[in-house]
């Protein structure tokens, strides 16, 4: 096994981790930390099997480069609505989800 | 949410993960190798670097809407806040002496740094986009260490520097257009046209950047009113 893809399974693990997280946490802030993490996954797959064979790719390091960039400001976005959810409601989850409502 | 969906929803994302899994084991031989590409027309590119020659000159494309996506989040988060740039929000509490003295000191050696790293991505690894990120933790120092007056630049001014990279950018993407294709640089003029670009870029890039963090909404700030 070479390391790329040792780091594209890696991502793999990432990514299911937070998909699942996403999903399964309840408040907000831990919801956009998991959907880092599952960014931070999909990245790694990237660049991890453009590398599986030895050779570097410019070009899918470049574009892990600008996903990266875009991630923080959709990251930044959303912390920015969650504080307006808590400016509104009181509480950084979607109102739904608490019980008996 | 309640024992059984939580398994559930475990049990599914453990599925995808082992067919991710099953399906990175077993991927074909990519058919085209885009590394090798990027190799062999690096000379025309302007710079030695090959990620920077990718990112600013074969596909600039990217790069140019993922500045236009960064200007949209800070507006976004412009919206969500209710500011307008130039009034940031109230610091908490008093900053320590030692934090004032330790910002003096470090936000020089990191302008210092973000030049560097500019200049450095045209050879090896650097570039616009690690230097605004460094200009940005700058910024950010020097407001939480109380340094950095609140309404400190003026509105225009401000909105002025936001967009100055993303229009350097278009302009000079866009004026190959007569010859009929977006990107096109004369592979003379390439260096240096790669150069202006990213000082634009890292000037705005650090001041959206900086604005994604100083711009968040206050906590409970909309009782006041």
């Amino acid at each position: 096994m070479t390391p790329g893809l040792l780091f594209a399974l890696t991502g793999i693990a990432l990514f299911a981790c937070g998909a699942a997280g996403v999903i399964l946490a309840p408040h907000l802030l831990r919801k956009i930390i998991s959907f880092n993490v599952m960014g931070s996954g999909a990245f790694l797959v990237l660049v991890g099997l453009a590398q599986r064979d030895g050779g570097v790719d410019a070009v899918s390091q470049a574009m892990v480069l600008t996903g990266i960039v875009v991630s923080i400001a959709a990251t930044a976005l959303a912390l920015a609505l969650a504080r307006r959810l808590l400016n509104q409601c009181g509480e950084m989850r979607f109102p739904a989800e608490t019980p008996d409502d | 949410m309640k024992l059984l969906p939580r398994l559930g929803v475990t049990a599914v994302f453990a599925v995808l993960a082992a067919v991710l899994v099953h399906a990175v084991l077993n991927l074909p031989e990519p058919a085209v190798r885009l590394g090798g590409a990027v190799d062999k027309a690096l000379g025309q590119s302007g710079v030695s670097h090959p990620v920077t020659a990718v990112l600013l000159n074969f596909r600039g494309y990217d790069t140019l809407l993922e500045t236009a996506v960064l200007l949209l989040a800070l507006i976004g988060v412009l919206t969500a806040s209710g500011q307008v740039p130039g009034s940031m929000r109230r610091l908490p509490s008093t900053p320590h002496a030692f934090l004032q003295s330790l910002a003096r000191l470090v936000s020089p050696l990191m302008v210092l740094a973000a030049g560097y790293l500019l200049w450095a991505g045209s050879h090896r690894p650097g570039g616009a986009f690690q230097a605004a990120a460094v200009l940005a933790a700058g910024i950010i120092l020097l407001y939480l260490a109380g340094l950095l007056p609140a309404n400190a630049a003026s509105t225009s001014s401000l909105r002025a520097g936001l967009l100055a990279g993303f229009l350097i950018f278009l302009a000079l993407a866009a004026a190959p257009l007569r010859n009929g294709a977006l990107l096109q640089y004369p592979v003379e003029m390439a260096g240096a046209l790669i150069l202006l670009i990213e000082s634009g870029l890292t000037l705005s890039l650090a001041l959206t950047l900086a604005g994604l963090f100083l711009c968040l909404p206050d906590e409970f700030e909309e009782e006041d009113d």
